[in-house]
């Protein structure tokens, strides 16, 4: 083991004296540079991605990173959540929604110079959704039967049935478009064909992404010429950080409580957004009691939303009545068909057969809304009788294992990060056991379907049994809370998809 | 002998000339290094068996909640952990010996690689910490020691009792927002890198160090008191003050070297634990250290780096005792002869 301390030492002296040799000419440059527009950029983010591909791993972190900075798809999401254009200019699909037709742009080419066409196209495609995939939303492909490139700027996908949700998600960070040659390496050096190019990563600190001077879409201004995201995990230390002018932004900054100690700062400012965090309480829908409707009515009755956003998100945070956001599109407030009643809880729960209540235990993972929630339930349920115990279950190990995988929980409380997921109630298997065929009909609609308003009729009707039916006590919406410097403009204030999209991102004089 | 540390090996006094004293001490040697190379082994086998206990799977992990069972088998043979136990133990251990520590399962990079970047910010700070902390509490405890009761023994009491009760992240916590959120001296975390230049980069090392170090330093000022006093009492020192030396020159002179053998030992702790124990500093000022990395490697059952980053701890504690045992040899000249227990 001593051999690793003997070349790190040399290497320290090394860079030792490399940095003394550099300083002078930085604090120069550093000089110069005061005079201009900033164009530079520290943005802090609590989680380290792992890895810098999101087309092989799920953490969101990822995304927050590559998505549309570095990677772009064939569509994009824009920041009210419209599908938009990008590596294709536009698409046909055929009446019977099963040929998907794309135009591609031209003359695009990824950082490392190679070519991005109908080719680069079906080879992104043909890798996430091949046999050694190890895309995190493989089941996005899974309609595609065949992928034809006619030309270089042509790209055909037949589909095996009718995929109404498709485009949305070629506009996910784990659909960007990557390089027949450079794609192995992406975890390490990402090569896209977006605005702004990989520079460095130094683990466990930040990631530096430079512009890139080559970027195809000239309608663009892209300002900043380099980012440097920082990964700062402690709250406490965010807020310094803040305050020490040591990053720009926050843009999703972790603690609640501490946004008040903002007011007033010369500096900064504070915006809340919505995102598409949908805090639930998800129940194991085979085991007793939970497989009675009643119960978990009755549950869901027993809780004030207001006051558990109150003590858990210090009020930031809108209450929902399903799996839904008041962002996605055909959006329902179902809110008040369970509304808050104890008394009317308690007598539910007798006409179930528990007049005297029951013990169960939640499971809660360790980030800060969990356990918070969960304390404010445990009281909420106290006053119909029913005992929650709660057993902290580190994520994601643990959870993944006991909880997702496992199935072996009563109930558990966590915050589902990816946008339009209602569908995660018609998955089999899937953590909450719930099993409805009218609901599974539903989903099954939505992607037969092409028409969004027809969609959104399905969507509304959705969230309607699910409120009904309380699979899991749909709790909240969580907040964005961006903080940045008044002078930094064009970031996302609203979070329809996990990101930081710097593309329009500039200093202000 | 000195009642603060623990006490040296038990000393067999062999008649000067029977066994050469550069004999004894190969053999000596020998047996220590082999000595040291089987806890190693039974070490790097207790860190796996711990590493395969442990619950969560690292595939399920990096795929999330939207992956199918095609996807993660394609990931955990990718990951070679659809291979069994037996065979993994030896490939790391074969591994291990020809200095492959094989990669990261979440950044995808060798992981002797990441542990060499992660040193260069660790072991400057231990570095700067256990030098600040021997600055104050060597001359401090010895002045305690001169004159028990007077001003200097007071400070010390006071610094001691304070600095074991206050832990160092809190401290850690108040440094940054007198010198980084209300004076913009500092800044406030991070790590620019030494690339970026010597002074930012030990800038960034400043308060962290203190943080660390004080807390080394209360403990360090109460053993190197009490060695000292010990020893002041010793007969050596009562007959250098008989024979009319002058108060300095017997404390300076006489007392303090015999009484570093203590200060040594917890010096010799406290090194490792700068370095493997740091994690709580760490992430205060978000510093890019070891310890982070042992502590997200755990997180997200980065399984591959948390096993060669505890082995390397281990294999720190084990060589950093083996290094102040051989010390003391070159401290106490009665410990070299024969020196086998």
């Amino acid at each position: 083991m001593t051999k690793f301390s003997h070349p790190s030492l040399g290497d320290v002296a090394r860079r030792l004296a490399f940095g003394a040799a550099l300083s002078t000419g930085l604090l120069m440059l550093g000089l110069t540079q005061a005079q201009a527009a900033k164009t530079t950029l520290n943005l802090g983010m609590t989680v380290e991605p792992t890895g810098l591909d999101p087309t092989i791993a799920a953490p969101v972190a990822i995304g927050q990173v590559t998505w549309q900075n570095i990677f772009e798809g064939l569509v994009a999401i824009d920041e009210s959540g419209k599908i938009v254009p990008q590596l294709a200019k536009s698409w046909e699909i055929s009446p019977d929604g099963l040929t998907y037709t794309f135009r591609l742009q031209t003359g695009v080419k990824f950082h490392d110079g190679q070519v991005f066409d109908s080719a680069a196209a079906k080879f992104t495609l043909d890798r996430a959704r091949g046999g050694d995939s190890v895309n995190p939303q493989k089941r996005f492909f899974a309609s595609i039967a065949s992928i034809d490139a006619p030309d270089a700027e042509t790209l055909v996908l037949h589909l095996s049935s009718p995929t109404g949700s498709l485009l949305y998600w070629l506009g996910w960070p784990s659909s960007v478009m990557v390089g027949p040659k450079s794609s192995a390496n992406d975890k390490t050096t990402p090569v896209g064909t977006g605005p702004f190019k990989f520079s460095a990563w130094a683990k466990g600190d930040h990631v530096d992404l430079v512009k890139n001077p080559d970027y195809w879409n000239k309608s663009v201004d892209v300002k900043l010429e380099k980012v440097t995201f920082r990964f700062i995990s402690d709250p406490q230390a965010e807020a310094a950080a803040l305050k020490a002018g040591d990053v720009d932004a926050f843009p999703e900054f972790a603690a609640p409580e501490l946004m008040n100690s903002f007011d007033g700062d010369a500096r900064l400012t504070t915006k809340i957004g919505n995102t598409e965090l949908k805090v639930v309480a998800g129940m194991n829908n085979t085991r007793k009691p939970f497989d009675d409707k009643r119960v978990r009515q009755a549950l869901m009755m027993a809780l004030d939303r207001k006051t558990i956003i109150e003590g858990a998100w210090s009020g930031l945070g809108t209450a929902i009545g399903s799996h839904y956001t008041p962002n996605d599109p055909g959006y329902k407030d179902l809110t008040d068909v369970l509304p808050y009643d104890a008394a009317k809880a308690k007598a539910l729960l007798a006409k179930a057969g528990y007049p005297n209540g029951f013990t169960f235990t939640i499971k809660t993972p360790q980030m800060a809304y969990a356990p918070r929630s969960a304390q404010v339930m445990q009281a909420m349920f106290a006053d119909i009788g029913v005992t929650m115990n709660i057993e902290p279950t580190e994520f994601p190990a643990k959870w993944v294992q006991d909880v997702f995988t496992g199935r072996d929980y009563d109930m558990t409380i966590v915050a589902h990060a990816e946008p339009m997921d209602i569908d995660i109630y018609s998955r089999d298997p899937y953590y909450f056991n719930y099993k409805n065929p009218a609901f599974n009909e539903l989903i099954k609609k939505i992607q037969l379907t092409a028409d969004v308003s027809e969609q959104n009729k399905f969507y509304g009707e959705a969230q309607s049994i699910l409120a009904e039916d309380v699979p899991a006590l749909f709790l909240f919406v969580m907040p964005k809370l961006g903080v940045w410097d008044k002078k930094l403009k064009g970031l996302w204030e609203n979070e329809p998809i996990p990101s930081n999209v710097l593309t329009n991102v500039s200093w202000e004089d | 002998m000195p009642t603060g540390g623990p006490k040296p090996p038990a000393v067999e006094v062999h008649e000067a000339g029977t066994i050469g004293h550069g004999h004894a001490m190969i053999v000596l040697l020998t047996r220590r290094i082999f000595g040291l190379i089987l806890t190693l082994l039974a070490v790097s086998l207790l860190i796996f068996a711990v590493m395969a206990l442990l619950p969560g799977d690292p595939a399920a992990i990096t795929l999330g909640t939207s992956a199918t069972p095609e996807t993660l088998a394609a990931l955990r043979h990718e990951m070679g952990l659809d291979q069994p136990l037996i065979i993994r133990y030896g490939q790391w251990l074969a591994g291990a010996l020809t200095g492959d520590l094989g990669k990261s399962y979440t950044y995808g990079v060798p992981v002797a690689g990441l542990i060499v970047e992660r040193l260069a910010v660790t072991l400057p700070l231990a570095i700067l910490a256990i030098l600040l902390s021997v600055l104050i509490a060597v001359p401090l405890g010895v002045a305690a020691a001169a004159r028990r009761g007077g001003f200097f023994d007071i400070v010390a009491a006071l610094f001691s009792q304070m600095g074991i009760a206050v832990p160092g992240f809190w401290v850690g916590l108040l440094l940054v927002l007198l010198f980084a959120t209300s004076l913009g001296w500092m800044p406030a975390g991070g790590f620019p890198g030494w690339g970026s230049g010597m002074w930012p980069a030990l800038k960034s090392l400043v308060l962290p160090a203190v943080a660390l170090a004080l807390p080394q330093a209360a403990v360090l000022t109460r053993v190197t008191r009490s060695a000292v006093l010990d020893t002041l009492h010793e007969d050596f020192a009562r007959t250098a003050t008989a024979k009319g030396l002058s108060r300095s020159r017997v404390l300076w002179g006489h007392v303090v070297p015999n009484a570093l053998v203590p200060v040594l030992t917890i010096l010799g702790l406290q090194f490792t634990f700068l370095v493997a124990g740091a994690v709580l500093i760490e992430n205060v000022f978000t510093l890019p250290g070891l310890g982070r990395l042992a502590y997200q490697a755990l997180s997200q059952r980065d399984i591959i780096v948390l096993q060669d980053v505890v082995l390397f701890f281990a294999g720190l504690v084990i060589v950093v005792n083996f290094l102040v045992d051989l010390s003391y040899l070159a401290i106490d000249p009665r410990l070299r002869a024969g020196g086998a227990r």
